[in-house]
């Protein structure tokens, strides 16, 4: 039977009112400005955007705020608003090696021609709590040096020149859409990078750690991770030609992997492409380690079983508001399900009291 | 060939319209006198557009996510139209762009680029250098140390 509940609006107003003075915190203590967030918690920003699949800081920043800073409550706002907006489009394919880097390192090539240039990395600080922050936030002023013009090659094309790294084909096949048709495995490299780089982070970072660990080893350096802007340029219909819509940062790890080779092919070291919305170097390695181990079937090689070479395993728990939204759902009120539960197990366990029970006393 | 070089002109200030911040575009606007009469072709319209990337950096396109983007087409009373698609959801800097784009089609051209797209492309490329500047300084110089068995 089917019982409708209704009920309840009056404490769920009373709970969104006492969320939004909650949100607030000690009225005594400032409030954030957008500003504030997306100029000093920028990492947050470019975490929210890349999972929410949309690149706009403010909006980011907007949505940090509302959740109090749950990053997954800020990712579900932004994919929300998503869905409200007309698609204009779809860009040109952006050119990473026209990209103003602020950071592009090798792991692979000490020399690499442009050179190893840091960038605001945290890398080689010491972890330590620094407790002038806390006392005041004013930076030091940052040593300049001289900037050539030239954009740094791409490290991976001077393997390519050799023939020692698997090519990548150029091709202008229109890629699939997995927020515009529902995801069908199995799936194309398109589908899952796509699908890779607004996964959830620590997700990734997980497989992408399991693979590193023996889980379908394949032995991954980091032949060039490179972090800067980009711009976007878009055929616009009313006139015939392409223009810059904007410019935007990302982050693009390129690893090189142990070889592949074939009676017809010499050995050759193979890929794996990690490519994120913003400054999101962890998420963008972990991308490109998941890529290549999700490879294994196009490059011949054997399914050890390992999850990360589970497509799909990966592509269909790699989304977090898909997770959420299904893990979250099991709190909200089940009350009549519940009760054919509690039915069903009251009857087993009358139905076993009765076997149990000896003939005897059964007869009486 | 004239039109294609005419386009590359258009192309040009276009693409810097869009990525001029909204603040910066309203306030040099003011100063150029502000809106001339039009009519609105297409309201300014908040969207989105999927950027997309290619895997390995070369290869096939794929779908890296979407971003904001404001469209607006005007027409100017002498019949000119203007069209701009810019960066992120300000709807004022999407009609400014697409008045600017009309007006740089007019006798008014020298005037929009000296107060307007001059000054811009001078932001942006201070910016552009400021932090190449800075990624500069963080080049590594690698020196070998003497090794002890030679």
């Amino acid at each position: 039977m089917y019982v409708a509940v209704k009920g309840g609006e009056r404490a769920i107003d009373n709970a969104h009112a006492w969320l939004a003075e909650e949100r607030r915190g000690d009225a005594a203590v400032d409030e954030l400005t957008l500003d504030q967030i997306r100029e000093q918690l920028a990492l947050t920003v470019a975490r929210v955007m890349a999972e929410g699949s949309l690149y706009d800081p403010d909006l980011a920043a907007l949505a940090i705020k509302q959740a109090r800073g749950d990053l997954i409550e800020a990712v579900f706002l932004v994919r929300a608003y998503r869905t409200t907006l007309p698609r204009f489009g779809a860009s040109e394919p952006v050119d990473t090696g026209e990209m103003a880097c602020d950071r592009r390192i090798s792991a692979t090539f000490k020399d690499a021609p442009g050179g190893q240039v840091l960038g605001p990395t945290f890398d080689y600080t010491h972890r330590l709590l620094d407790f002038k922050l806390a006392a005041d936030g004013e930076a030091p002023a940052t040593p300049q040096g001289e900037a050539g013009d030239a954009t740094a090659p791409h490290i991976t094309a001077f393997l390519g020149d050799e023939g020692l790294i698997q090519d990548e084909p150029e091709s202008d096949a229109t890629p699939p859409d997995l927020t515009r048709e529902p995801m069908e495995l199995p799936a194309d490299r398109p589908l899952r990078l796509q699908a890779l780089t607004r996964a959830d982070e620590g997700f990734l970072l997980g497989l992408a750690y399991s693979t590193q660990r023996g889980y379908a080893r394949n032995h991954a350096f980091v032949g060039e991770l490179r972090i800067g802007a980009v711009v976007v340029e878009m055929e616009i219909p009313e006139l015939g030609f392409a223009i810059e819509l904007g410019e935007i940062t990302l982050t693009e790890c390129e690893t090189v992997n142990q070889f592949t080779g074939s009676k017809t092919e010499p050995p050759q070291f193979t890929r794996g492409y990690g490519l994120v919305f913003g400054q999101t170097e962890r998420k963008a390695i972990s991308m490109a380690l998941v890529d290549r181990a999700l490879r294994w079937k196009e490059l011949g090689e054997d399914d050890q079983g390992a999850p990360a070479q589970d497509e799909e395993f990966v592509l269909m728990h790699a989304d977090n508001i898909q997770a959420t939204g299904f893990l979250e759902h099991i709190k909200l009120p089940h009350y009549v399900d519940f009760q054919s539960e509690l039915e069903l197990v009251r009857k087993l366990r009358r139905a076993a009291q009765r076997d149990e029970t000896p003939p005897e006393e059964a007869a009486e | 060939m004239a039109e294609a070089a005419e386009q590359t002109e258009r192309n040009r200030w276009m693409s810097l319209l869009a990525k001029a911040p909204a603040e910066e575009v309203t306030q040099r606007w003011e100063a150029l006198g502000g809106d001339p009469e039009f009519t609105v072709l297409r309201a300014p319209e908040v969207g989105g557009v999927m950027v997309r990337g290619r895997a390995g950096a070369t290869g096939a396109p794929f779908n890296l996510g979407e971003m904001t983007v404001t469209r607006c087409s005007v027409r100017l009373s002498c019949g000119t139209v203007g069209h701009a698609y810019v960066q992120g959801r300000d709807k004022g800097h999407a009609r400014r762009a697409a008045l600017a784009d009309a007006l740089m089609q007019t006798d008014r051209a020298g005037e929009v680029r000296a107060a307007l797209l001059a000054p811009i492309e001078a932001l942006l490329d201070g910016r552009r250098q400021a932090r190449a500047a800075r990624a500069a300084a963080t080049k590594v110089d690698f020196f070998t140390m003497a090794r002890g068995e030679d």
